[in-house]
């Protein structure tokens, strides 16, 4: 028996606590709010909270910063700390910081916050109604907020499948629960929830089956072995093939592309606006990095074999998100849709699979998620009696009403459409040249004319603002917010003009990120 | 090739041939008797809770002790391990077990704090 | 040396350009002083509604004064040495992608400058005349110094990627302009279908900045032009047709013609300035400054030649039916573009003559528009010429300026359409005899209908409405009228004396003198006869004859005239009907499937549904089936790309 024990001997593992610092700060910052949560007395929970939640993501963007250059498989061999895992970890925490900076907002709702007193009770109990006449606020939002945060830093830098999941999964989990949180319309965000992790769960189920067929091929879930393995051309590519097809829903689902994106409407709805800016800009960030690293890393060898299927799935998820962004009437709903739109041109440069593809997808989703979180930032304040006002025929003379807020919003909807000197330009421009050098043309002319499309309904939200009369005592108003919001706002306002205007800052940062290591 | 899956195989049958069993054997040599009590859905013997019209709402209770459950269980499946390769891993095994105890500590403390241990 | 090297030389122009210096550097200004008025007039909003008109006009006229004073800079330089760039800051370097914010004026963009700032300025003072009455002439001059700086950055652009932000910059401003009216439903739709129109073009504009950034790994205009001759025939082609495409939508030309008649929904000054002597011509620079890739794509080149000679003929057929007098100068203005597009598509012997062209109809339109705002304005904004008639008694100097421009746009000796007109057909002949004929057949046309539209307006008897107690306008607007008007009769013989234009533009866009198989003097006479012809038929129809007040059924060819030749049809038939159907269909399919959740919030708003709850869970359900649908799609996709 101890012979047997001793032949077992083995290496000892090594972890290099410093390049996981970022998303050790993170976990370790959440656990400690989890005990605030069980141990400081409720009126003191959301100062502590705050202080833990801030200083927390500047901490580990501070470490973000001290680690740049790096260029290391780290954990033995889990977690790829390189130029793209770090610029994505770097993205992911200014977004979350600014979408925290919305979240810890409590002057626009007079009832409170936008999270539900109680999230338990049954929509339009007694108990509900009770909790709410009580004032009840709620902190539990902070640690899923940091959980989610901590998984979404993981899961780009992921360089095996397994980690890839367990981070989606710790994504995921608090984002369920973080979207039956609203406070209004509380049938509507319970339902969001239960859609959300009914369906996620079930994409997880293709990513968790796609997994076991790489390592049935492979003998390994690492990135780089599949990688080899594919070079050496050992076993049978149909496993692969549908590994990958596999792999891919999972991944396609959590970006909300087409014939995967149904929930995106449903769930940016009902959940809570706050939380909808920061799961819109974030969590597409992450599922992006992931994706791009399977692609780029794992299947780069065989990508005449997958990017056809990514045409498809890109020229779908432009035209299909477009096409519906049209007839949306509520607010929410067509931001969703621009999302699932935008999430097609992002996909040009996965397809694209050129270090200019993956660089100016990373721009893209910068300044896609700045300008997202602005927008969601911006709908908390429009409102009349019965919380958020989102139907569109409300926005209708906002430019007069509050000229400063429609004009912040206007810049928002310019950077989404992709008009010269925004942001959104920018990421396009860098997305579809890179589509057109690798060779996707016909997939960029379809983006081309969908962003001409998507431009019209943009535009039409700008002359509703600003050309039409405000329906007489509509009772909708734009809320003066605290200084989060208007933080938030002001700092989403300053991006879009900067990548916009002097777009070299980032586009240098997105190059010297070079390429995914192996 | 194949022959290494076979072991498989045979479980996968045995597994489908006793589910299978289980499911139709009662219905073909058991006493077909019917009563209200039969009728009712299994639930450990006591009565079964009541469900208003529309569905109801099932005491959480259950399913909380079920994964508290499963949080301990886990803490065990690493621990055993942790205990057997314990000098192989030294240093750098004691400080990583610290860390994972130190957290499932902070959820139980959690789930004690928020009365997830009381019954009622 | 081979002995052909003479002849077969490329008869393109020169792209290489100087550092500016001394006045030069001051090009920036020219777009920096109408940026500021447009933030100062829109930014500070109602406190400047006293005075904020002329700081619109004062920025103008400011850039105007700073153009003239590069233009005589310009001068003193020699032929070959008059481009020069300037740098303002590094717009975007990534690699070997790199875009400088540069400006470059050259003998190109100089006249554009002038046209621009000159008209401009003229058009700035004619409206705070024609604006007076409107409560909102502050932000019309805010649009209108916005156009403005956005056209100048347009042709000041050194690089393809900025020539496009100052191309969607005169978009919006047009498009801001032509809903200017918006509580007009008529003009918010105008608006909204030159905006969809538009936006087909600047498909067209960024596909061809796309492509060239792959062929030639830049889109400044000395790395893509310098190298156009290197890059494949078929790389070049496309590029051509891009930029074909974009310049189809920007300009009106066939087959994104519409949106232009519709825009007259805007006040008349937008329409002189905008939709006839600047945005409208935009597209013929286009084609001018890509010269290099237009001249090494012969297939391109065909395409243009064929687009401006359907659009020539179509507007001019529209501008024969139109009772509308703002409508029948829109169908002018696609006609006579569409003569600077065909003769930019003839190549070197060409460009300068469609510049030329452009040149003279920029002052002999806006004088007409300007005109026709005038007689508007004394009509209470009446714009159907069936009840006008006769007001060459009450609007003196209107019908004396109106003929100037009447005159030049038949090409009667000496009005400025002439020389620049007859240089086309000259050049059209040059080219090949069908081409010829068909520029011959325009300008026959072109004379019968703007003889109807004079005779309708000014001659014959009066058919005023009652209530109408016609007058002339004031000399706040009268006076920039009589200016256009005075360069709408002696800009063709100034610009062409001792070979003036062709000189000056050569270096840039090239030159072949067009030989002709026949004497020139027999096509001058015999397109000056033909003219004359036509637009004696056209007095005699309608001013020797009674004009009825309601139109006539007319012809098949009127009504199809009418129906701007079905532009609006054709273009439903093939783009809208298909859309609606298909918005329908998403909207049932929006409302049945995936619009559950709208349709629960009733229920919710109301309190508990149980049946909203149900529905609900059969979404979630029929969405996992979609999912798993695709990922059966998805595999079977990777399975089929394998087989």
């Amino acid at each position: 028996m101890s012979s047997l024990l001793a032949a077992a001997s083995f290496d000892v593992p090594t972890i290099e606590y410093g390049q996981l610092s970022p998303m050790l700060i993170i976990f370790g910052v959440a656990v400690l709010s989890l005990l605030v949560e069980a141990f400081a007395p409720r009126g003191s929970r959301r100062p502590i909270q705050l202080v833990l939640v801030f200083a927390g993501l500047a901490a580990a963007f501070a470490a973000v910063v001290m680690i740049r250059g790096t260029q290391h498989i780290a954990a033995m061999g889990s977690v790829a700390v390189d130029g793209p895992a770090l610029f994505m970890q770097g993205a992911i925490l200014v977004l979350a910081f600014i979408a925290a900076l919305v979240m810890a907002e409590r002057q626009v709702d007079p009832l409170g916050d936008a999270f539900a007193p109680r999230a338990s009770a049954l929509p339009g109990s007694t108990d509900e109604i009770a909790f709410t006449r009580l004032g009840w606020l709620q902190t539990e939002v902070w640690p899923l907020f940091l959980f989610s945060v901590g998984g979404m830093l993981l899961f780009p830098a992921s360089a095996d499948l397994l980690t890839m999941f367990v981070a989606l999964e710790v994504v995921s989990l608090p984002l369920y629960i973080m979207a039956g949180l609203a406070r209004r319309r509380r049938l509507l965000s319970q339902e969001a929830a239960l859609k959300y992790f009914v369906l996620g769960a079930f994409s997880s189920a293709f990513f968790l089956y796609g997994t076991a067929l790489f390592y049935g091929y492979a003998g390994s879930v690492d990135l780089s072995a599949i990688s080899d393995a594919l070079t050496a051309n050992a076993g049978s590519m149909w496993l692969v093939i549908t590994a990958t097809g596999l792999v891919s829903v999972g991944l396609l689902f959590k970006i909300g592309a087409v014939p995967f994106h149904q929930w995106t409407p449903d769930v940016y709805q009902g959940s809570p606006t706050p939380v909808t800016g920061f799961m819109a800009a974030c969590t597409k960030i992450a599922a992006f990095g992931a994706l791009l690293r399977i692609m780029y890393v794992a299947l780069g060898g065989i990508r005449w074999d997958w990017r056809p299927m990514m045409y498809v799935i890109a020229a779908l998820t432009m035209i299909v998100g477009t096409l519906f962004a049209l007839t949306q009437t509520d607010m929410k709903r067509m931001l969703a849709y621009s999302s699932i739109a935008q999430a097609g041109f992002m996909l040009v440069g996965v397809i694209a699979t050129n270090q200019a593809g993956l660089s100016g997808t990373m721009v893209y989703l910068v300044a896609y998620g700045i300008a997202t979180i602005g927008a969601f930032a911006i709908v908390t304040l429009v409102r009349d009696s019965t919380g958020e006002a989102s139907h569109l025929s409300q926005w209708a003379g906002l430019g007069r009403k509050a000229p400063i807020v429609a004009s912040a919003f206007a810049l928002f909807l310019l950077a989404f459409a992709g008009i010269p000197l925004t942001s959104g330009f920018t990421g396009k421009f860098a997305v579809f040249t890179a589509g057109i050098a690798g060779g996707a043309t016909p997939v960029v002319i379809i983006g081309l004319v969908a962003s001409a499309v998507a431009a019209f309904f943009y535009v039409r939200v700008i002359v509703l603002m600003f050309f039409n009369e405000p329906t007489s005592d509509d009772g909708v108003s734009v809320v003066v917010p605290s200084g989060f919001t208007t933080l938030a706002i002001t700092i989403s306002v300053a991006l879009t003009l900067v990548i916009g205007l002097v777009p070299q800052l980032i586009l240098d940062l997105a190059n010297q990120a070079g390429l995914f290591i192996r | 090739m194949g022959e290494v899956y076979l072991p498989i195989l045979v479980l996968g049958i045995l597994g489908a041939a006793f589910a299978v069993f289980s499911v139709a054997a009662p219905s073909i040599i058991g006493p077909r008797r019917y009563n209200r009590a039969r009728l009712d859905a299994y639930e450990c013997g006591i009565d079964p809770t009541p469900q208003p019209i529309g569905g109801g709402r099932f005491p959480i209770k259950y399913y909380l002790t079920a994964m508290l459950f499963i949080v301990f269980d886990i803490e065990i499946v690493f621990l055993y391990p942790f205990a057997v390769a314990f000098d192989q891993l030294r240093l750098f095994g004691l400080i990583e077990m610290a860390v994972f105890i130190v957290t499932v500590l902070a959820v139980y403390a959690y789930v004690w704090r928020r009365g997830g241990l009381e019954w009622d | 040396m081979s002995p052909f090297s003479g002849a077969l030389a490329p008869a393109a122009g020169e792209i290489s350009a100087n550092v500016a210096h001394g006045t030069f550097t001051q090009m920036w200004l020219l777009i920096a002083l109408p940026l500021a008025g447009a933030a100062i007039l829109l930014l500070l909003g109602r406190r400047t509604n006293t005075w904020g008109h002329w700081v619109g006009v004062l920025m103008s006229a400011g850039s105007f004064a700073i153009a003239v004073s590069i233009f005589l800079a310009m001068r003193q330089e020699s032929g070959g040495n008059r481009a020069f760039t300037q740098h303002l800051f590094q717009w975007i370097s990534v690699g070997s992608f790199q875009v400088p914010f540069d400006l470059r004026i050259d003998q190109l963009s100089m006249v554009f400058v002038l046209l621009i700032t000159g008209v401009g300025t003229l058009i700035h003072i004619y409206s705070v005349g024609y604006m007076s009455h409107d409560h909102e002439r502050r932000r019309f001059f805010g649009y209108l110094n916005l156009f403005v700086a956005a056209m100048l950055l347009l042709v000041l652009a050194d690089n393809y990627l900025l020539l496009y932000v100052g191309w969607e910059g005169v978009g919006l401003a047009s498009y801001l302009l032509i809903g200017f009216w918006f509580y007009k439903e008529t003009a918010a739709v105008a608006a909204k279908k030159a905006f969809v129109v538009n936006r087909v073009g600047d498909v067209g504009l960024s596909i061809a900045v796309m492509l060239m950034f792959v062929t030639f790994g830049s889109v400044t205009f000395e790395g893509v032009l310098g190298s156009a001759p290197k890059a494949s025939q078929t790389s070049l082609t496309l590029i051509g047709l891009a930029l074909l495409l974009a310049a189809c939508g920007k300009s009106a030309q066939f087959p994104l013609q519409s949106w232009l008649l519709d825009a007259m929904e805007g006040p008349t000054p937008v329409s002189a300035l905008i939709h006839a002597a600047t945005m409208v011509t935009a597209g013929v620079y286009l084609i001018a400054r890509s010269n290099a890739i237009f001249n090494a794509a012969p297939t391109a080149q065909t395409a243009v030649i064929v687009i401006g000679a359907i659009t020539l003929i179509m507007g001019a057929i529209i501008g024969c039916a139109k009772d509308d007098i703002k409508k029948a100068l829109a169908g002018s203005t696609m006609s006579q573009i569409g003569y600077m597009v065909l003769a930019a598509g003839l190549g070197p012997i060409g460009y300068v003559f469609a510049i030329f062209h452009l040149l003279t109809h920029g002052f002999f339109k806006a004088t007409m528009f300007l005109g026709a705002g005038s007689v508007m304005h004394g009509m209470n904004d009446q714009v159907n010429m069936r009840r006008f008639g006769a007001l060459r008694t009450v609007m003196v100097l209107t019908t004396i300026t109106f003929f100037a421009g009447y005159l030049a746009i038949l090409g009667i000796p000496p009005f400025a359409g002439f020389y620049s007109k007859d240089k086309i057909i000259e050049s059209a002949f040059a080219h090949s005899t069908l081409v010829g004929l068909v520029t011959l057949v325009g300008a026959a046309i072109t004379a019968f209908y703007m003889t109807r539209l004079v005779a309708m307006t000014f001659l014959g008897r009066a058919r005023w409405p009652d209530d109408a107690h016609p007058h002339e306008s004031p000399a706040m607007m009268m006076v920039p009228v009589s200016i256009l008007a005075v360069l709408s009769a002696v800009s063709g013989f100034l610009l062409i004396h001792d070979n003036w234009i062709v000189n000056w533009l050569e270096p840039v866009v090239g030159f072949e003198e067009p030989v002709l198989g026949f004497n020139v003097n027999i096509l001058q006479y015999g397109t000056l006869a033909l003219v004359l012809v036509s637009a004696a038929l056209g007095y005699v129809l309608y001013a020797r004859r009674p004009v009825p007040e309601v139109a006539p059924v007319g012809s098949f060819l009127t009504q199809a005239a009418r129906a701007d030749l079905y532009g609006d049809e054709v273009n439903e038939a093939v783009f809208m009907r298909p859309g609606q159907y298909l918005t329908r269909l998403l909207v049932w399919f929006d409302n049945r499937v995936v619009d559950g959740a709208v349709n629960g919030t009733a229920a919710l708003i109301g309190g508990l549904s149980g049946r909203a709850r149900r529905t609900q869970n059969g979404f979630a359900r029929s969405y996992a089936l979609t999912m798993l649908g695709g990922a059966a799609l998805v595999i079977a996709a990777l399975v089929l790309v394998r087989l």
